[in-house]
């Protein structure tokens, strides 16, 4: 059987697009509104990213980290993402959503504990930052196991040897960082050039979805178009940042701002 | 589940594939972009331990730019006033840079050096690493940004205004608590950012396993010259030795003991004093005395204050430089091996400790090692005349000097 997620890239593909991945964190601004923000922007997205903010995120930049400050403030605990994805997945049941988080948050809460209330409430996938491969390979078939994704990263510095073994333990998905940056950062590579490397993964096995993520804005999305799949998350944290300190309707922005992401690559 | 630690073997050199210690502690737990410039680190470093040339170029700045050995000394008032055991010092703060973060500094830069780099980066609580780092790398021609949380920055001043001198770039963090847990997470961000021409030092035994190794191979400088110095004192290692060090991220505590873990514990016995935080508060810095839960924290799994979901939790202690919420995985392996001891001091016992030590002899240990003083302070009276009690005076209490007068009324330097 295919996977929620592949067939949302096959779905994208036949309308001749690449999907668009929105990534906002679970609680941000708080429980309540996280839920209408991914329930709002699902009419644009085809997957949602969920983040389970973590303290001390090593990986992410001011964008990602006031988005999980404001959140773990608010209340966030561990059990509030799966509610959400519960609480999504009764409107958008065939949407796919990925969870994106730090080890220690899933460690705490056991994998195998973790892997049953991801499946109970419908999550699709799961992006782990700093699990990278081969420390990941364990829990990848634990996941596999649940018929869940396990989702693994490749970068800029990633070797092309180290690449094939990655996307030889990968499931459907593959996700590519543009460039040597935290998230947040502003792109600092030509699209042309992230491009050619993404070429390059996809010669290694093309029937991998590759997405693109890192620096992804309004201004550079559409040159990008030509990916499997495309992720926005700093914008739209940044996004809702904004709009609190403007005293202005976070979901309502935000729709707009993913709406017009949406219409750039169509 | 008693973990068993091998003879003859450096402590740094017994993790598995995994860069794991006794099966559970440490790894190397980093986002993808860091796994390249990591493998290319480990594979240099173990090249260069076993270079020559390398190893004797960092002797020659060991002995002429630190000064070795640093001076062991007997606290003879501090002794007849406690009436017990033996105190004695190796004041490791006697080198320029006034701590024993002058032994990594060194070899880290030996080592960007080698790999053609021309940028270093490091974190800092205490500001001690952040002195040595920018001294050391205007010394080899070499640029240095230094991450310091903003509360650290106000505590610590007088160092930061040492990194400038020596024309580091000193950037203030201002997310989280803004100390030395938030000062790593951000040096790690930059890192990731800029791995290709940036050379990222990291203050302790701490962080991704390489980190952890590099730290402890240049400490254990510090218990090479104590082996011979007792040896040259007593004629022998002591029947009753006792080492007593602070913990932060433990660099210094491994590095004064790293030569004396084979020896039995009721031979050599190794006591690490981590920080208790203000008597009045819940809140410490102690993850070993307490019985933290394991969590991975900055690359490393290790035991760490945490809460249940695992959100890395809030510490507190009047001493920058041991003010991190987790400990370098060697210590976890000591402690669950049994082969050291922890245990912790508060604010007041380490301010009292240091009074004591700096009116009665000519040493002036900062907030960090006076930690330690306050666990011998307490523990000399009940035991043997023949007990030695040796102490790590890791840094030089100057940095603290404002701290210390706010508090006691006076400073000695
Ligand atoms: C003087 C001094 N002692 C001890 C420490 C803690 O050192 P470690 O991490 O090696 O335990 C520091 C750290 O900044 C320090 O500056």
């Amino acid at each position: 059987m295919k996977s929620e997620i592949q067939l949302t890239f096959e779905n994208c593909k036949r309308e001749n697009r690449p999907a668009l991945l929105t990534y906002t964190v679970a609680s941000d601004p708080n429980k309540k509104r996280s839920i209408q923000i991914i329930n709002s922007i699902a009419k644009y997205a085809d997957i949602i990213e969920l983040g389970f903010p973590h303290s001390t995120p090593v990986g992410d930049g001011g964008q990602i980290q006031t988005s999980s400050n404001r959140a773990i403030k608010n209340g966030f605990k561990m059990r509030d993402t799966f509610q959400i994805v519960k609480k999504f997945k009764k409107n958008f049941k065939n949407k796919p959503v990925i969870l994106m988080g730090y080890y220690n948050m899933i460690y705490q809460y056991g994998e195998s504990n973790f892997l049953k209330d991801c499946k109970k409430s419908g999550v699709s996938g799961i992006i782990c930052v700093d699990l990278p491969w081969p420390e990941n390979k364990d829990f990848a078939k634990k996941c596999k196991k649940k018929l869940i994704n396990f989702i693994q990263l490749l970068a800029p510095t990633t070797t092309k040897d180290r690449m094939k073994k990655i996307i030889r333990d990968s499931h459907d998905m593959v996700y590519y960082i543009s460039m040597l940056s935290t998230t947040g950062g502003k792109l600092k590579v030509a699209p042309r050039k992230i491009l050619d490397n993404y070429k390059k993964i996809k010669r290694i096995n093309s029937r991998k979805n590759l997405v693109i993520g890192f620096g992804i804005t309004e201004k550079i999305i559409k040159s990008l178009k030509s990916a499997d799949g495309l992720v926005v998350g700093s914008l739209l944290c940044k996004t809702i940042t904004k709009s609190l300190k403007m005293r202005q309707n976070p979901v309502t922005n935000l729709v707009k701002v993913v709406y017009n992401l949406k219409n750039k690559i169509l | 589940m008693s973990l068993k630690i091998k003879k003859g073997i450096p402590l740094i050199d017994q993790h598995d594939k995994n860069g794991m210690w006794g099966g559970k502690f440490g790894g190397s737990f980093v986002p993808e972009t860091l796994k390249k410039p990591i493998e290319d680190l480990t594979n240099l470093f173990s090249k260069l331990r076993n270079d020559k040339s390398f190893i004797k170029e960092r002797d020659y700045h060991f002995e002429n730019y630190v000064g070795t050995p640093t001076p062991l000394i007997k606290l003879d008032n501090l002794t007849d006033h406690l009436g017990g055991a033996q105190l004695w010092a190796k004041v490791v703060s006697e080198n320029p840079g006034t701590a024993h973060k002058v032994y990594a500094c060194i070899v880290h830069c030996l080592i960007a050096k080698r790999a053609g780099k021309r940028y270093v980066c490091t974190d800092t609580g205490a500001g001690m690493q952040g002195k040595n780092l920018a001294m050391v790398a205007k010394k080899f021609g070499l640029k240095a940004k230094i991450f310091m949380g903003l509360r650290d920055l106000v505590r610590q001043k007088k160092n930061v205004d040492v990194m400038k001198k020596y024309g580091a770039e000193v950037v203030p963090v201002t997310s989280g608590s803004q100390t030395l847990v938030d000062a790593v997470s951000e040096s790690m961000r930059y890192w990731v950012a800029n791995c290709q021409d940036v050379h990222m030092v990291i203050g302790s035994t701490v962080g991704p396993s390489i980190f952890v190794k590099i730290s402890g191979y240049s400490t254990s400088q510090i218990s090479r010259e104590l082996k011979v110095q007792l040896i040259e004192e007593f004629g022998k290692i002591p029947n009753k030795l006792k080492l007593l060090n602070c913990v932060g991220g433990g660099s210094s505590a491994y590095g004064f003991w790293s030569e004396f873990i084979d020896y039995d514990k009721r031979h050599v016995n190794l006591i690490g004093v981590e920080a208790g935080g203000s008597k009045n508060s819940k809140l410490h810095a102690a993850p070993l005395s307490n019985n933290s839960k394991l969590g991975i924290l900055h690359g490393a799994k290790a035991y760490c204050i945490q809460d249940k979901d695992g959100q890395i939790g809030e510490t507190e202690s009047l001493s920058s430089g041991l003010d991190y919420p987790s400990v370098s995985p060697l210590h976890c392996f000591l402690k669950d091996a049994g082969r050291a001891e922890y245990t912790s001091a508060t604010d007041e016992e380490a301010l009292n400790a240091y009074k004591l030590v700096s009116k009665l002899e000519n040493i002036s240990p900062s907030l960090e090692p006076s930690h330690a003083f306050a666990t011998a302070i307490s523990l000399a009276p009940k035991l043997s005349k023949d007990t030695i009690l040796c102490i790590d005076s890791c840094g030089h209490s100057l940095k603290d000097s404002d701290i210390i007068k706010e508090k006691l009324g006076f400073y000695t330097e």
